[in-house]
């Protein structure tokens, strides 16, 4: 009785203990993904390789930030064997602190330049999937309700007409952000850029957390005018939205949206299959197929109609390999949250 | 007959290491792959085979404290048995914990260690099967050795609760939470730094106070304690409101009140924001119908404090309320009488008399609503707009352009310090003073009714607030059932169809619907914590009430901690505690359902200690002299009264784990993703037309459950009566 009593004691912290012991997947025939474009995309990036490979795909689908805090709190013992997609910059971060591991793809080749530069920049350790277009999102309805002629250039946002009617995020959570005021400094030199963020502010709404949200503040009327890549733009558009796009006239930045291969992977010749398959036309269809419309990076696969088109835009040299320095992006951070971030509400 | 448990758990500890695997295994015990390798492949061995064939030499110590334990366990002699069984199995422990901390999966895992001994050229991962049973059978030899000795009342079952208990906090609220904490002191490179705290802190972003002196912005510590004491008074005053109303008037919902309370406590964390956004956000109902009808502009005015605190007072009321009624309740009417024969009017009674009575009760409730509000990370992060609080500073100091863990652990640690604080404040508000009114004696009075203001004062404010909740999930409802929420009111099921569609095909049932696999999965882990969280909670509760021993207040104080820690931070700590040998867990089923278990046990302990010290202790003394011993008594005697509290503690863990979002986020994976998780992305993408689906789908699910619990344990009145009786002859 006695001893049944004891056991029945230390069953409970014995329980938790012997569960785990069924837990992760086999080694043979799997690759686990991070997965850092929307959802619908990756299940069906998962699915696809699944199919053409028959290596089983494990697919866990976070924002870029939490992917690399991920790897970050994993380094020792890393989980994950490929990354893929999110913005470009965590990912040149992640080589930066040797969380990656460089692999020069046969498919290298096929690439357009940008996301071969990518790869070169990083010392092999991403390489470009997909780029996007900053720009600008507007709501159609509530600019013809207020009889205001949609924004085309940069200058334009400082319009007294759009006071409180702009959305964009805030550069501390979001790499969107983050990208829009390197473009600005790219663009004006960086005490112009500051001084013109200034002066923007006074016709920001609310600095958001997430850098999709301004656009789908956009789409349900919530404000007027966002900062956002314009693909997002284009989704919610199909979505029955009344938004239109633009790119600015000075011009504009880019994101290319990255793939890395973890360091450690314990899947690593899978990891790389899976990494060459995704830089083939075949894979890099699924994002128009997810209604996700960046510009795939294998010059082979066919531009869907409703993506905006990088020869319509005027593209500046956005230099991917300073300011996705961590030291550089912390800096710029830092100086818009003393700067522009602390100022009164207007 | 106490000789038979050492020997026993010898044994069983022995048997682990000579066959199980000492680590744990990449595919799990139940391939079966193992038993192949079991003494040569370097995977797969066991402890014996680890030490002789494959260099870990370190393990032969805690192998051999095991063969004494063995050996102490045959001896004839009762004589010094449990000295030498506990010197034995503590050494044992020692040894245990010290080779699995140092030595990692590099060698030694802290740089001094090197220096004094030189480069490992050895590693090793996180525990398996065999590990684990080891070094529970040393830590039950070691609470055996403990009552040999005549600790614990020589009750042997005793010092294994106690030692179970005490370990698993330990090992999953303890250990984590101070490995987060310590980041706060630590540079980049993880050396000490304790200046680095300072300034971490000691910055405008935090402590700013623009927004009082008119323009700018105030820092996130005042943002948050803003809203934490707003959020604190304004529950209190509505819950006081309500339990005066369904106590002290003859209004005719009371029903009605009840079911409204228990609904915010079942629903997912963002579905009031997001309904508060479906009817007061730009393109919201109200917005537009004043626009429609008067032309008013429409404004953006939820976004911020005001939006994130009308959220938090909807969903926190209802706690404050379940906290007061018992109190309000408990008032005695005897009191209240004696001071109307002392010719005090009904408004004097009720504030000199009926009030302060209550101050406990307020306080409590102020606490609750303090510290919910505090941790509340659902909230804010749909209707902060850039009105930012401690809790999502945190999550993206972790997960944002900043990724400085430095920073959250800094900011984790000034949020614990809001909660201990408000805490000890709530202690000194309630003080020593006796506000005992229920005692042996009938309380044979009627309760007062209320003073015509105070009674107006209450109807005027709850009622509208009653109203206007269940409107809230009126809107809720709908927005699940129309195409698109403030563009397209055409009514359809597309969004339940998406989540939850089945097929008939061929094969069977296919469930193709996008929320199944997150559906299913919620449900079984939620339904293996709830029992184990109930279970260890009221174990700790009845140690606690029923037992003296060595440490009894630390274990109080530990049972607490991870209630006042915010999730985030739980989760954050999760993973950095085990993701790295020894307990190397993260990726796995088991992390999220120790991490619901060990969030959510500080209510059950809080329950059954309640429910515990309404039962006479002379029942257990009966059931002893009739030489019961303590297992039988807990079984036999202690929780059937508890019944009540074995609802509650169950009910509560299945809920907890259900709605519960930011101490799992960077728990889940591909195989184990949760419903908050995935309903939290498609907000995040504004899709929330799934996501109020889901969740409406979720919240029907959860009120099943409560019926299926509470018909399962028995009823509770009965079981109540029961303990009233009881403790009436006592």
């Amino acid at each position: 009785m006695r001893l049944a009593t004891i056991s029945l004691g230390a069953l409970v912290l014995a329980l938790p203990l012997a569960l785990p012991l069924a837990a992760p997947a086999s080694a043979q025939g799997v690759v686990n993904v991070y997965c850092s474009v929307q959802v619908e995309w990756c299940t069906l990036a998962a699915n696809e390789f699944q199919k053409a490979s028959g290596i089983k795909v494990s697919m866990t689908q976070k924002g870029s930030g939490e992917t690399i805090a991920q790897l970050k709190a994993e380094a020792q013992n890393p989980k994950g064997d490929v990354w893929f997609g999110g913005t470009g910059d965590p990912h040149l971060q992640a080589a930066e602190e040797n969380l990656t591991e460089p692999y020069k793809s046969p498919k290298m080749a096929d690439l357009h330049p940008w996301a071969v530069k990518q790869n070169t920049d990083s010392a092999g350790r991403t390489v470009g999937i997909y780029a996007g277009a900053l720009g600008f999102g507007f709501n159609t309805e509530l600019l013809a309700k207020k009889n205001v002629k949609a924004p085309a250039c940069w200058a334009d946002l400082l319009k007294p007409e759009f006071k409180g009617e702009i959305q964009m995020a805030n550069p501390n959570s979001s790499g969107t952000a983050y990208v829009a005021i390197a473009t600005l400094v790219q663009l004006m030199g960086e005490e112009k850029a500051f001084e013109y963020l200034k002066k923007m502010h006074a016709n920001i709404n609310a600095y958001t957390r997430s850098g999709t949200a301004p656009m789908k503040a956009v789409a349900r009327g919530e404000t007027m005018v966002s900062i956002s890549f314009v693909h997002d733009g284009v989704t919610e558009a199909l979505a029955g939205f009344p938004v239109k796009t633009a790119t600015p006239c000075e011009g504009t930045g880019y994101e290319i949206g990255s793939m890395s291969l973890i360091k450690g992977a314990r899947n690593l010749a899978n990891a790389k299959k899976f990494y060459d398959w995704a830089l083939t036309p075949d894979a890099q269809k699924l994002g128009a197929q997810a209604k996700q419309f960046q510009v795939p990076s294998n010059k082979a696969t066919p531009l869907p109609p409703e993506a905006p088109k990088f020869a319509d835009m005027k593209l500046i040299d956005y230099d991917q390999a300073k300011y996705g320095k961590s030291a550089e992006r912390k800096r710029l951070i830092a100086r818009w949250d003393s700067e522009v971030g602390a100022l009164p509400k207007p | 007959m106490i000789s038979r448990a050492p020997l026993a758990w010898s044994v069983a500890g022995l048997l682990a290491a000579i066959a199980l695997p000492w680590y744990a295994l990449q595919e799990g015990l139940d391939s079966g792959a193992w038993l192949g390798g079991l003494w040569s492949s370097e995977d797969y061995a066991s402890g014996l085979a680890q030490t002789i064939e494959h260099g870990k030499w370190w393990l032969a110590p805690v192998l051999v404290a095991l063969v004494i334990c063995l050996a102490t366990a045959l001896m004839q002699t009762r004589q010094r048995r449990g000295t030498l069984l506990l010197i034995a199995s503590a050494a044992g422990l020692l040894l245990f914990a010290a080779q699995a901390l140092g030595i990692g999966l590099r060698g030694w895992s802290t740089g001094w260690l090197t220096t004094v001994f030189g480069e490992l050229d050895s590693r090793q991962v996180g525990l398996g099967a065999g590990g684990a049973v080891v070094m529970v059978a040393l830590l039950s030899l070691l609470s055996i050795g403990l009552a040999l000795r005549g600790g614990f009342g020589g009750d042997a079952f005793v010092a294994g609760a106690v030692t179970t208990v005490a370990a698993s906090i330990v090992l999953f609220t303890a250990w984590p939470i101070l490995r987060i904490l310590i980041q706060a002191f630590q540079d980049g490179d993880g050396l000490l730094a304790p200046a680095l705290l300072v300034e971490r802190l000691a910055t405008e972003k935090i402590w700013s106070l623009r927004c009082l002196a008119g323009g700018g912005r105030c820092g996130v510590a005042w943002n948050t304690l803003f809203l934490a004491l707003g959020c604190g008074i304004g529950t209190t005053a509505l819950g006081l409101a309500f339990a005066l109303i369904v106590t002290r008037t003859s209004f005719g919902f009371k029903k009605t009140l009840r079911v409204l309370t228990v609904l915010p406590i079942v629903t997912p964390p963002f579905v009031i924001g997001l309904a508060l956004i479906l009817v007061f956000g730009r393109a919201g109902v109200v917005n537009q119908f004043l626009e429609w009808s008067m032309g008013i502009e429409p404004t953006r005015w939820i976004y911020g404090f005001q939006g994130v605190f009308l959220a938090q007072l909807f969903a926190f009321t209802p706690v404050a309320f379940l906290v007061l009624i018992g109190v309000v309740e408990g008032v005695s009417p005897t009191l209240e009488e004696a001071s109307q024969t002392l010719r005090a009017d009904r408004w004097a009674t009720f504030t000199t008399v009926s009030l302060p009575l209550m101050r406990p009760g307020l306080a409590n409730a102020f606490l609750v609503g303090f510290i919910e509000s505090i941790a509340d990370f659902g909230n804010p992060i749909v209707l902060g707009g850039d009105y930012g609080v401690l809790s999502t500073e945190i999550y993206f100091a972790v997960v944002g352009a900043q990724l400085d863990y430095g920073r959250a652990a800094s900011l984790a640690l000034l949020l614990l310090v809001f909660a201990l604080g408000a805490f000890f404040l709530q202690r000194r508000v309630v003080g020593t003073g006796s506000y005992a009114t229920i005692s042996g004696k009938g309380d044979s009075g009627l309760p007062t009714p209320l003073p015509a203001l105070a009674r107006r004062a209450a109807a005027w404010v709850a009622l509208p607030w009653a109203a206007f909740t269940l409107m809230l999930y009126g809107f809720a409802f709908v927005g699940g059932l129309v195409k698109v929420w403030g563009r397209d009111y055409t009514p359809t099921l597309d969004h339940y169809t998406k989540a939850f569609a089945v097929e008939r095909t061929a094969d069977g049932l296919l469930w193709t619907g996008a929320a199944w696999n997150s559906f299913w999965t919620t449900l079984k882990l939620a339904a293996i914590a709830a029992p184990l969280t109930a279970a260890l909670g009221l174990i700790a509760a009845w140690l606690l009430v029923r037992q003296r021993f060595a440490g009894r207040s630390a274990l109080e104080f530990a049972t607490m901690l991870s209630f006042a820690v915010p999730g985030t931070v739980i989760g954050v700590a999760y993973v950095f505690a085990f993701n790295v040998p020894p307990i190397e867990i993260t990726g796995t089923a088991m992390i999220i359902v120790l991490c619901f278990v060990f969030r959510n046990m500080p209510v059950g302990v809080r329950a059954g200690m309640a429910a515990m010290s309404q039962i006479d202790r002379s029942l257990d003394e009966a059931s002893l002299t009739l030489r019961g011993r303590a297992p039988q008594t807990l079984v036999y005697v202690v929780l059937p009264l508890l019944r009540p509290a074995i609802v509650g503690a169950l009910v509560y863990g299945f809920v907890r784990a259900v709605t519960t979002v930011s101490a799992v986020v960077f728990l889940v994976t591909a195989e184990y993703e949760l419903a908050t998780t995935y309903i939290i992305l498609r907000v995040i993408n504004g899709d929330y037309g799934l996501a109020i689906a889901y969740s409406c789908a979720l919240i029907v699910l959860m009120l099943a459950v409560i019926l299926l619990i509470q018909f399962a344990v028995g009823d509770r009145r009965l079981g109540r009566r029961a303990v009233a009786l009881k403790g009436g002859r006592a």
